[in-house]
């Protein structure tokens, strides 16, 4: 029998990370194909469901804002401006929904087993991700069938998706903490993030034929959201819409939605990194 | 190669209670739950670790697995950690057994490709084949624990943190984890047992500790921290229900009643086998004829099954004792008692006439034997026994 010689390591108890950067992803991944596969668990049509939920929505506001509102009817790619604008909000709102309760509900496995807490509100943007992967697939054949054609600035669409992954999982990391103290933080967000919806251009687009207030312009693109969704209509459906920088009236018009965005992602890092070590205490 | 464990923690946890609303005033009590808490556990050791409910045991293991993080103090481990907790080893009970599994493992640094490829020990070791895709949450509660050990066992971890498994289960399946345990040690792994179970620790472990209040009693022979445990319990157990009955009549008061030790310090709890020492102080209130001080030993169910007696000599040819004059009365008695709790009921009688009662007190003396085995019936007898085997039958 051969002896092993293990070596004394300092244990400092649970935390955001830690454990080794293979284990981390290799968690993290199966985490999130998990939870995915048990959304349409026993359901008949399965994944099937990822699409059809945002395609409803879609036809329901296409119809009220076409035909009876008549928003968009000056805007010939208002339906596919639409469709893009939802699948995208439905990500955000389905990630951080879904990680407001999301350390409760791995509770079983918090209180008995160490390992990077940081997976937990990732995964849920991971399983977010996986729903709009599929979307967007579908939104890409729309784009195509509406004659949409294809510009080099889509190469840019991945860098604004980035930046909004990056803001869906730093408010992620901040509500799933502090949910764990905080049962209000549920209630706050789901009506935050309503609020937030209709303060996105997702139903209204700004610009000649759309919303032509400049003031309220200026209003919305402190909002970061707003900043990345106006910017991805610019670069993936209308070029010739105002972008982000127009719509702010300048690039001076971004710093506050830049500052917020930063203020969030290192509230979110440090929040989640300081209740961390406690978070089975808590619970 | 000798040592691999350095544990010295310290910690002070709080659990703070909060009111209503999350921005009213924030009130909290502190626990301390750990205080001062520094061992060592060798590499190999199968270590065991007891302590009443609430003692800190459990608070103890979560910082090990790093569950907890120590408020001060370190903790140095060497090898990987697979706990074994609160019956579990964290399971999300909307998941199958099979991504339960595959999902532990990879908590527990294995690879996925590693897990899956444990996964049918795992399913064969807690007998759930059929059930492998089954949802926890539709598992009975043996299931649950079944999976949950043999989860642990197939994490190839080098140290095992064991919270109260024995405690559960059929006989099969303890049989089962008494078996692994032998396996393990074997293999040279590094067991960590917490138990309520005396015979458990005295069976297999090599060292054990004692933990009570936050704090280490005793750490050591398995033996020796199994009595201090025992004798822990029914100190505690002997406080909480003491009795009190009148102590005096017109003629006589009973000042003081008690066991003693050797050293003649008072007494509530009493080792098996070790002798029982009495001592009564009785105060004379009237001049009393005849005086006899007897003794009635009773166990819990206040069943008397055994009566003494002394007679007091007084002065002239009834005996007389005079009023004011003070009377000790000493007894000292081998104890073939079980362990248990047991009383003492003492009476003094006139003229030497049992019927005729001075002064009776009822469970003037209310002790705890303690010991590590309870048999069937009332005492222990010493005894000589053996058993002859012939191949025919005696001429």
């Amino acid at each position: 029998m051969t002896a092993v010689k293990a070596v004394l390591q300092e244990v400092r108890g649970p935390a955001a990370l830690g454990g080794g950067r293979r284990r981390f992803f290799d968690l993290l991944w199966m985490l999130a194909v998990t939870e995915f596969k048990r959304t349409y668990f026993g359901t008949v049509l399965g994944y099937v469901w990822s699409l059809v939920r945002p395609l409803i929505l879609f036809g329901t506001l296409l119809f009220v804002f076409t035909k009876v509102f008549k928003v968009g009817h000056n805007l010939s790619a208002y339906p596919v401006l639409l469709l893009l604008g939802i699948v995208l909000y439905n990500f955000f709102q389905e990630s951080t929904t879904a990680s407001v309760t999301s350390v409760i509900n791995q509770e079983g496995v918090v209180r008995k087993t160490q390992f990077p807490r940081l997976v937990i509100p990732l995964a849920t943007t991971l399983t977010g991700a996986f729903n709009l992967g599929l979307n967007l697939v579908i939104v890409f054949i729309f784009i195509f069938a509406w004659g949409v054609d294809p510009n080099w600035t889509w190469l840019l669409f991945p860098f604004a998706l980035l930046l909004l992954f990056g803001i869906t999982t730093a408010i992620s990391m901040a509500l799933s903490v502090l949910y764990v103290r905080f049962r209000d933080v549920a209630i706050i967000w789901t009506v935050s993030a309503q609020v937030l919806f209709y303060a996105t251009p997702v139903l209204y687009p700004l610009g000649p034929n759309g919303y032509e207030n400049e003031t309220v312009w200026h209003l919305l693109m402190i909002n970061p959201l707003a900043v990345i969704f106006q910017q991805i209509r610019v670069w993936m459906i209308e070029p010739s819409a105002p972008t982000a920088v127009e719509t702010a009236g300048g690039w001076l018009g971004l710093l506050p939605a830049l500052l917020i965005y930063v203020a969030t992602c290192v509230f979110g890092l440090w929040i989640f990194n300081r209740e961390a070590p406690r978070i089975a205490e808590e619970l | 190669m000798e040592k691999a464990f350095h544990i010295p923690t310290q910690r002070v946890d709080s659990l703070k209670e909060r009111f209503a609303h999350p921005f009213a005033s924030r009130d909290y009590r502190v626990l301390h739950a750990l205080q001062g808490v520094s061992f060592e556990i060798r590499q190999g050791e199968f270590f065991g670790i007891v302590g009443r409910n609430g003692s800190g045991k459990s608070t103890l293991l979560k910082l090990l697995a790093s569950i907890y993080r120590a408020d001060a103090g370190t903790i140095r481990i060497a090898g990987r950690l697979a706990p074994f907790i609160e019956l579990g080893v964290g399971f999300n009970l909307d998941l199958t057994a099979r991504e339960n599994v595959v999902l532990n493992g990879v908590m527990m640094g294995l690879t996925p490709a590693e897990t899956r490829g444990r996964l049918d020990a795992v399913v064969e070791f807690a007998e759930l084949e059929e059930f492998v895709d089954l949802k926890l949450k539709n598992y009975s509660s043996g299931m649950l624990v079944r999976l949950a050990f043999a989860t642990m066992l197939e994490a190839d971890a080098d140290i095992l943190l064991i919270d109260e498994v024995l405690a559960v289960g059929d006989a099969a399946f303890q049989q089962k984890c008494t078996d692994a345990f032998h396996e393990m040690k074997a293999r040279g792994k590094t067991i960590v047992l917490v138990t309520h179970s005396m015979s458990t620790v005295e069976e297999y472990c090599d060292r054990a500790m004692l933990i009570d209040s936050g704090k280490v009693q005793h750490i050591g022979d398995p033996v020796e921290t199994g009595v201090q445990y025992l004798r822990l319990n029914f100190e505690r157990g002997a406080e909480i229900s003491g009795m009190e009955t009148p102590t005096s009549s017109g003629d006589v008061r009973m000042i003081q009643a008690q066991l003693e030790s050797e050293a003649g310090d008072g007494l509530t709890t009493i080792e098996q086998g070790e002798d029982i020492q009495l001592r009564i102080e009785l105060e004379i209130l009237e001049d009393v004829a005849g005086l006899d001080v007897g003794f009635v030993l009773a166990n819990a169910d206040g069943f008397g099954f055994f009566q003494w007696a002394v007679p007091v000599e007084g002065v002239g040819e009834s005996d007389l004792v005079r009023a004011g004059s003070y009377l000790t009365v000493r007894s000292k008695l081998e104890n073939l008692l079980i362990p248990g709790r047991h009383f003492i009921h003492c009476g003094v009688a006139r003229n030497h006439t049992p019927g005729d009662t001075a002064l009776y007190v009822h469970n003037a003396i209310d002790f705890v034997v303690f010991g590590a085995e309870k048999p069937l019936g009332i005492v222990s007898l010493p005894h000589e026994t053996s058993a002859t085997l012939r191949r025919r039958e005696p001429a």
